[in-house]
């Protein structure tokens, strides 16, 4: 997923530069692994961090605060609380003292999808750490997503592969709920295993969609494809752009002017 | 009547057959058991070791989440969960070190002081509905099965949890006799059935087995009434165990207390999951005609 973070700081930007952005925007101290750096305010803390020198190489993924590659845990002065944030997404406070967590060396289970029936047992055999939780809660207070966190993996030691899917929905396997666990449960890994589950083995499927399926594998797109793939760079610009798009608000019986490869 | 109830891992799976006939009995009998929101792993255990607070914190987090949510009660089902949340709320309760100490830990904005009460169904049935009232609503007595009352550890001890006196209680005997069974008293009644000694030990869970069976035997019973899912579990693997080494060795049929007092409130057997008793008395409550076609939606 991710690992390490580039933490050699490059030589500090020109005086001079830096006098005059002191002039445009107020500058604040955070604390990156205990060194003190002044940075802008309103700069996220990836962003903080890169102004003051530090270069992403991994630990950096989509920015936009849903690959989960930037886990951050961060306390501010005054408070012995741990907090928690996403670097992409969490701007600087004044006195923030941040450490990145953009990997946690927890275990993680094989297994052949294929090969399970999606029986609660299953999850118990590949992680039976999961009856190490004592329920002291630090997952979910760890949790950037604020998901339940602890509820979730009592579902799961309940057999409740449908609720512990659910609850866990927006998770984005950051690792900060492992980070924080003396049980050594590796929560969003058992998530990701109740997840699959329940989408491939537990709710209806969608009968739409095994249709679309069987047009895919009969062949309905493959001439258009093939046709696509010898257009030029301008021409697939040009039909990208005057493709046509459902308008805004239009009702549940709107149908495009091309009919070809709808599936009725 | 509306009670919280607190239901414990195991019932949700392998114990369904504990739970369903509760759960479909008490709401004829005019209670309804409300799970509780939210609630986690009992603890699996009372932890014994005076340092060890962490894991009260389990059983604590529950009790707390049901004082959270207006309730004064808890209704437990699982013998093993009743003790344990029962033992941490008497930690809660009268160590004032200890709780002040896990209610910082714990973060759940409430000052917890064991104010809930943790009650097992079978105090319920004595204390709420009462023996006259249930045996009044009995539909289908369950007439000339003798059955032997099988307390094992949890309910009755240590003695300051206990729902009956620890030495020679009678709970069962008294709820048997209500649905009109025959108890059949035996020396063994309260002999622990090996417990988690299970993981480690299974030639010590055969000889408790061998115990418990053959002093029921010889006291005349025909059927194990049980009130706890680790005891099926010893009770019934230890007799397959004993089965198959010893060919002179005849399995006991194990039913929970809550699937005779369904049976009895002539609710359909299908409510009981008996497919989930590893030794099924099915046979033998079909030979009495306890398994009843007439019976609620039978």
């Amino acid at each position: 997923m991710r690992s390490e973070v580039n933490m050699n700081s490059q030589d500090p930007p020109d005086v001079s530069v830096r006098e005059e952005e002191k002039k445009a925007v107020k500058l604040i101290p955070i604390y990156i692994m205990g060194k003190r750096y002044e940075v802008p305010e309103g700069l996220t803390i990836m962003k903080a961090m890169e102004y003051a020198g530090y270069k992403f190489i991994r630990g950096c993924g989509c920015r936009g605060g849903t690959c989960g590659a930037c886990g951050t845990v961060y306390r501010k002065p005054g408070d012995y609380k741990l907090q928690v944030a996403l670097a992409c997404q969490k701007t600087v406070e004044p006195g923030m003292y941040l450490a990145q967590i953009p990997f946690f060396p927890v275990n993680r289970a094989r297994y052949d999808f294929a090969k399970l029936s999606g029986a609660p047992e299953e999850i118990f055999r590949l992680y039976p750490e999961l009856f190490r939780c004592v329920a002291c809660n630090a997952c979910t207070k760890a949790c950037p997503q604020g998901i339940e966190v602890m509820d979730a993996i009592s579902a799961l030691k309940q057999g409740n592969i449908s609720e512990a899917a659910q609850l866990s929905f927006d998770c984005i396997q950051c690792g900060l709920c492992t980070s924080r666990c003396f049980g050594e449960l590796a929560q969003y890994h058992m998530f990701q295993v109740a997840r699959r589950i329940y989408g491939g083995k537990i709710v209806a499927r969608a009968k739409h969609l095994e249709e679309m399926v069987r047009a895919i594998d009969e062949g309905k797109f493959d001439d258009i494809l093939e046709e696509l793939k010898k257009k030029g760079e301008k021409e697939l610009k040009q039909l990208y752009e005057s493709r046509e798009i459902e308008p805004v608000g239009s009702g549940e019986d709107w149908v495009p002017k091309d009919k070809a490869y709808l599936l009725v | 009547m509306r009670l919280a109830y607190y239901p414990g891992c195991t019932l949700k799976t392998r114990a369904r057959s504990l739970e369903e006939p509760a759960l479909a009995s008490m709401e004829v009998l005019g209670f309804k058991l409300e799970e509780v929101r939210r609630w986690n792993c009992c603890g699996g255990v009372y932890s014994l070791a005076d340092d060890d607070l962490i894991h009260h914190v389990a059983p604590v987090r529950n009790l707390i989440r049901v004082k959270k949510s207006g309730n004064d009660n808890l209704v437990t089902l699982c013998s093993f969960c009743f003790n344990t949340l029962k033992r941490a709320n008497l930690l809660m309760k009268e160590n004032v070190e200890k709780r002040d100490t896990i209610n910082r830990f714990i973060e759940e904005d409430v000052e917890y002081k064991g104010e809930v009460e943790v009650l097992h169904l079978l105090e319920v049935l004595r204390d709420k509905v009462g023996w006259k009232d249930l045996a009044r609503q009995v539909r289908f007595p369950l007439k000339e099965l003798k059955a032997a009352p099988y307390y094992g550890c949890t309910l009755v001890r240590p003695r300051q949890v206990a729902i009956d006196r620890s030495e020679s209680p009678l709970i069962l005997h008294e709820f048997l006799k209500s649905i009109g069974a025959i108890p059949v008293d035996f020396s063994e009644s309260t002999r622990c059935c090996g417990s988690y000694q299970i993981l480690h030990d299974r030639s010590f869970i055969l000889d408790c087995s061998a115990d418990i069976v053959s002093s029921a035997r010889d006291a005349g019973a025909e059927i194990l009434v049980i009130t706890c899912p680790l005891c099926e579990y010893n009770l019934c693997q230890g007799q397959k165990d004993l089965a198959q080494r010893r060919s002179d060795f005849i399995q006991m049929p194990v039913v929970y207390f809550t699937q005779l007092l369904a049976l009895s409130l002539a609710l359909n057997p299908k409510v009981c999951h008996f497919e989930l008793n590893s030794c099924s008395p099915e046979s033998l409550l079909r030979e009495k005609n306890l398994l009843r076609q007439d019976a609620i939606g039978g």
